[in-house]
């Protein structure tokens, strides 16, 4: 069966008979036993997905199939999805099982797509290299021992091993495009509040966005499109209207671009990142649009305020997860503190205790204003800094990452390094806008290289046309 | 100890009451609030802090704190959100609980109190605030294992925090049957103690009378009636005057009340004091309550005991009479309504407190269900007015006959039942005659100076007349006719 890169080209050969949404499923299920030590999935749905496939197959049959329909897609681990486990990659969250859809899900299975497992990921969506997971690490199909990224490296090497057609995944500070760049994948977060987080395991529940990892720009507006709104379970959501945007007509307008000056000038940008955001930035010019440096004088503030803030945040967010109610429980525990002791240190991995440690650190009594608050007054310069730049200009261009995907082990004794891959994702999260990394280009090892466009909140439909216009390149 | 020490010393005491807000489901999920069902029944994955889920926050609460903060003068905050405070315990399925530190509700306002000596005073309140209630730790008989039941959890609270403002334990009684009969007059609480729908915490401290700052405050926790909160701050100012004067250091701790013996016990030491680690609730947006919503709130509002207490004493009544008519709402705005119809307040006063009350107490009713309309009352206190009847003959043939059901007044039921009384003189006198003709020996003993035989006379015509003379007029004709 040939390699299908969207839903389109999927209904066109259904519709013509070579295929059926049983066969489709079968293959990458094949593909999922095949590939088994990519380790992207921790759990597959074989019998289920095979059969939601056959009934689907009827329904396009009689005409009453949804819009995913034909759509085989993944979820990261980190999505509730009713009666399936849930665990975050986590040790904590043994044998839980959840007992309700989350609303992105439940609008994905609505529309009839077909769930086909759970992928791996960094373990509570903490991490850039997939290698923090209680299942082990996931490794990237061009070069196995390389990291994916992360924190959704599972999702983004099932799109890009070819074992579904889309992930959904979680973006808290780059979770799904820096993997979608290591990749050669489309990775898309919206803007902050555009789709519920209900049934998201929370992370950091001011920055987390539920993400998109696809072949294609048209699947991302699709899934977008059914997924967003307004949802009675997340207050927080936000009640603008959803544009169709798998409707959308084509960007025709000329742009203004600003990109960073440091992605060209930072010696911490490899070379061969920088040629091409060179190459792009003359593309863009010469179809007209107008691309200009900008200097982001904040820019080294960006990290430090996302790491106090997300894990403050973190640090109450995973309060729960204490051995009473669910999940994991030390069998060692004598007493009441030991329970909640033993079962946090044995249950969670070292990233996960790193961040809950330092979050409440910023938390506590005597350091609050001197971390919390004044991350707080960080984050809304950011924001404000950031909209300004976007008041002068359509989209922000930066390379999506530093690097492209790194050696397992690389970074493993030197977070900060870690840390610091994530510096250009982190802004959209920091300012809540939309942002897509999309591929463009390899380095000289044939790595693939992934360019970021960010743009205004609630601006999805220009952001993927635009990206689209640029990918037809 | 001596009373001389005690003397010495200035009780310092603020309250911290929690109210359960009555709303039908929990301040953040759908679940029930229903008391006495099965151990976690009321719990839906929400309740439980399933991963993945969020709260949702419930209208009714917020409508409930703000009416109970207009009650209190207090100021609205229209910009409130919510905190999260940070601690581990099992009955706290989250980890944190949501609350509000630093943009609580209600801010500022006072509750006025009568204290004994009739006057009044104002006990300022620092704020009221939201919040969910926790889970219950239980420890059942033979079960080594403590099992929680999450019921409970997510119900929606109010916390009532007052100034430092009480310096008696009978304030402090008087503070908590005030919100008591406010959060009830308001239906945002059944202020049920005993069930721990409404708790308190009381901070009590002592200082030498005339000094100028407080001692070292005590947090007193787990009483489960007013009089008990009451006994928690006796023994524990007490406790504090005492320590003090044999040279102890009073600290800064919470102590448990035992209602057993009266006394408080510490709880925890100072090492084990959390760090609750509070910072904004990133899950909730914040509340904005003004205009329309304010005002739709502001529709709603009953009148209020205070309000009423000033309306019936401006009919003269006794601070007796207001105060039993005001202690419930149902019955203050029952007597309000037979004013509606009448000028005799004493007389619906007495009517309230006398007939209807006993006949609601008989059959454990409320005065909602009572199905003898304000009116009819008023109808009665006519008819007396006009003594046509009196009051005995009143209670207990027509009201009973209201009672049951009818739409004939008052006049027509006396009528039928041919019970108007007899005031005319010329029928009554030869009557009088009659009987003091039968008993000359005690017409002798009444001149001598038995007055009291009067009342036998009296009861002798009743007999005649089947009760229908009219007392007032009758008095006189005997005590004519005997003196003539």
């Amino acid at each position: 069966m040939k390699r299908y890169n969207t839903l389109r080209e999927v209904r066109s050969d259904i519709a013509s008979g070579a295929i059926s949404c049983v066969t489709l499923t079968q293959y990458y299920l094949d593909n999922i036993e095949r590939k088994k030590h990519l380790n992207a999935y921790v759990e597959v749905y074989a019998n289920e997905a095979l059969a939601q496939a056959a009934i689907v197959d009827e329904k396009i049959k009689a005409g009453t199939a949804g819009k995913l329909a034909g759509m085989v897609v993944g979820l990261k681990d980190v999505l509730c999805h009713k009666g399936h486990g849930v665990q975050a990659s986590s040790k904590i969250l043994s044998g839980f099982i959840s007992q309700f859809n989350g609303t992105a899900v439940q609008r994905l299975i609505d529309e009839d797509a077909i769930i086909i497992g759970r992928q791996n990921c960094d373990e509570f969506a903490m991490g850039s290299s997939n290698e923090n997971s209680a299942f082990g690490p996931v490794l990237n199909e061009i070069d196995p021992t390389r990291v994916p990224g992360g924190s959704s490296g599972g999702t983004a090497v099932a799109v890009q091993a070819d074992t579904c057609l889309v992930s959904l995944g979680s973006d808290t500070g780059g979770s799904v495009r820096q993997p979608a760049a290591f990749c050669g994948i489309v990775g898309f977060k919206p803007t902050y509040s555009r789709i519920s987080r209900y049934g998201l395991l929370a992370y950091a529940s001011s920055f987390d966005s539920i993400g998109i990892i696809a072949r294609s720009i048209e699947d991302t507006a699709l899934v977008l499109e059914v997924i967003a709104g307004s949802d009675d379970n997340d207050s927080t959501v936000s009640t603008t209207v959803v544009p169709e945007y798998s409707k959308s007509t084509p960007y025709t307008k000329k742009a203004s671009v600003c990109y960073l000056k440091e992605a060209l000038e930072s010696p911490g940008v490899a070379d061969d990142i920088k040629e091409v955001m060179r190459k792009q930035i003359a593309s863009l010019q010469a179809k007209g649009h107008t691309v200009e440096p900008v200097a982001f004088p904040l820019l080294d503030y960006i990290l430090p305020t996302y790491y106090i803030l997300t894990t403050a945040e973190a640090s109450s967010n995973l309060s729960r997860y204490d051995g009473v109610k669910y999940g994991y429980r030390s069998s060692n525990a004598t007493d009441l503190l030991s329970l909640y002791t033993k079962t946090r240190s044995e249950g969670f991995g070292k990233e996960v205790k790193k961040r809950i440690m330092l979050g409440t650190f910023v938390l506590s009594a005597g350091f609050y204003d001197a971390y919390y608050t004044k991350a707080q007054k960080i984050r809304r310069l950011i924001k404000e800094t950031t909209e300004g730049l976007l008041q002068q200009y359509d989209f922000v261009l930066t390379p999506t990452t530093t690097t492209t995907a790194f050696k397992i082990g690389d970074h493993s004794g030197d977070p900060i390094s870690m840390y610091l891959a994530d510096i250009f994702t982190v802004q959209a999260n920091i300012c809540g806008i939309p942002a897509i990394s999309f591929p463009k280009g390899t380095d000289a090892n044939g790595l693939p290289i992934g360019l970021q466009l960010m743009t205004r909140a609630f601006e999805e439909e220009s952001l993927l046309t635009f990206t689209q216009s640029l990918l037809d390149d | 100890m001596s009373t001389s020490a005690i003397d010495k010393y200035q009780p310092v005491i603020g309250l911290e009451v929690h109210a359960q807000l009555s709303t039908l489901s929990k301040i953040f999920a759908p679940d029930s609030t229903e008391f006495g069902n099965m151990p976690n029944t009321n719990v839906s994955v929400i309740t439980l802090g399933h991963p993945g889920t969020l709260p949702k926050l419930n209208k009714k609460a917020v409508e409930y704190a703000v009416k109970m903060g207009i009650a209190c003068h207090s100021e609205i905050n229209d910009f409130t959100f919510f905190d999260r405070k940070n601690y581990f315990y099992p009955d706290l399925p989250k980890g944190y609980q949501t609350t509000q530190d630093r943009a609580p509700i209600c801010k500022g306002g006072y509750i006025l109190i009568k204290l004994k000596s009739g006057e009044e005073k104002k006990i300022r309140l620092n704020r009221i605030h939201l919040e969910d209630d926790a889970g219950k730790n239980m420890h059942l008989a033979g079960e080594v294992d403590t099992l929680v039941d999450y019921n409970r959890a997510g119900v929606p609270l109010i916390e009532i925090v007052t100034e430092p403002d009480l310096r008696t334990s009978e304030e402090a009684y008087a503070l908590m049957t005030e919100i008591r009969k406010l959060v009830r007059y308001l239906e945002v609480c059944d202020g049920n103690m005993e069930e721990g729908s409404m708790r308190c915490d009381a901070n009590v401290s002592v200082m030498l009378k005339g000094a100028d700052q407080y001692g070292k405050k005590v947090e007193v926790k787990n009483m489960n009636s007013i009089r008990n909160v009451q006994r928690a701050i006796d023994f524990e100012i007490e406790r504090q005057v005492s320590a003090i004067e044999s040279g102890e250091e009073i600290f800064s701790e919470t102590r448990q009340f035992d209602a057993v013996d009266g006394t408080t016990h510490g709880m925890r030491t100072k090492e084990e004091l959390n760090d609750y680690r509070y910072f904004p609730e990133p899950d909730l947006q914040p509340v904005v309550i003004q205009g329309a919503w304010l005002e739709q709130i502001k529709a709603t509002m009953p009148p209020l005991p205070q309000m009423l207490y000033a309306k019936f004493k401006s009919f003269g009544l006794s601070d007796y009479d207001v105060q039993v008519l005001t202690d419930t709402k149902e019955v203050a705005i029952y007597f309000d309504a037979v004013c509606a119809h009448t000028n005799n307040y004493k007389a619906a006063a007495n009517w309230i407190s006398g007939p209807i009350k006993s006949h609601l107490n008989e059959l454990a009713l409320n005065v909602s269900d009572l199905n003898v309309t304000p009116a009819q009352i008023a109808d009665i206190i006519r008819l007396i007015e006009s003594g046509k009847v009196n009051t005995t003959i009143a209670t207990q043939q027509i009201f009973p006959v209201f009672l049951e059901g009818t739409t004939k007044t008052a006049l027509q039921i006396a009528e039928e039942k041919n019970i108007i009384q007899q005031s005319n003189t010329d029928e009554l006198i030869p009557m009088i005659q009659q009987i003091l003709s039968k008993f000359p020996d005690k017409v002798e003993e009444y001149k001598k100076g038995k007055v009291g035989l009067l009342s036998m006379f009296m009861g002798e015509l009743m007999k005649v007349t089947k009760g229908k003379a009219d007392p007032k007029v009758a008095t006189e004709l005997i005590k004519k006719t005997l003196e003539s």
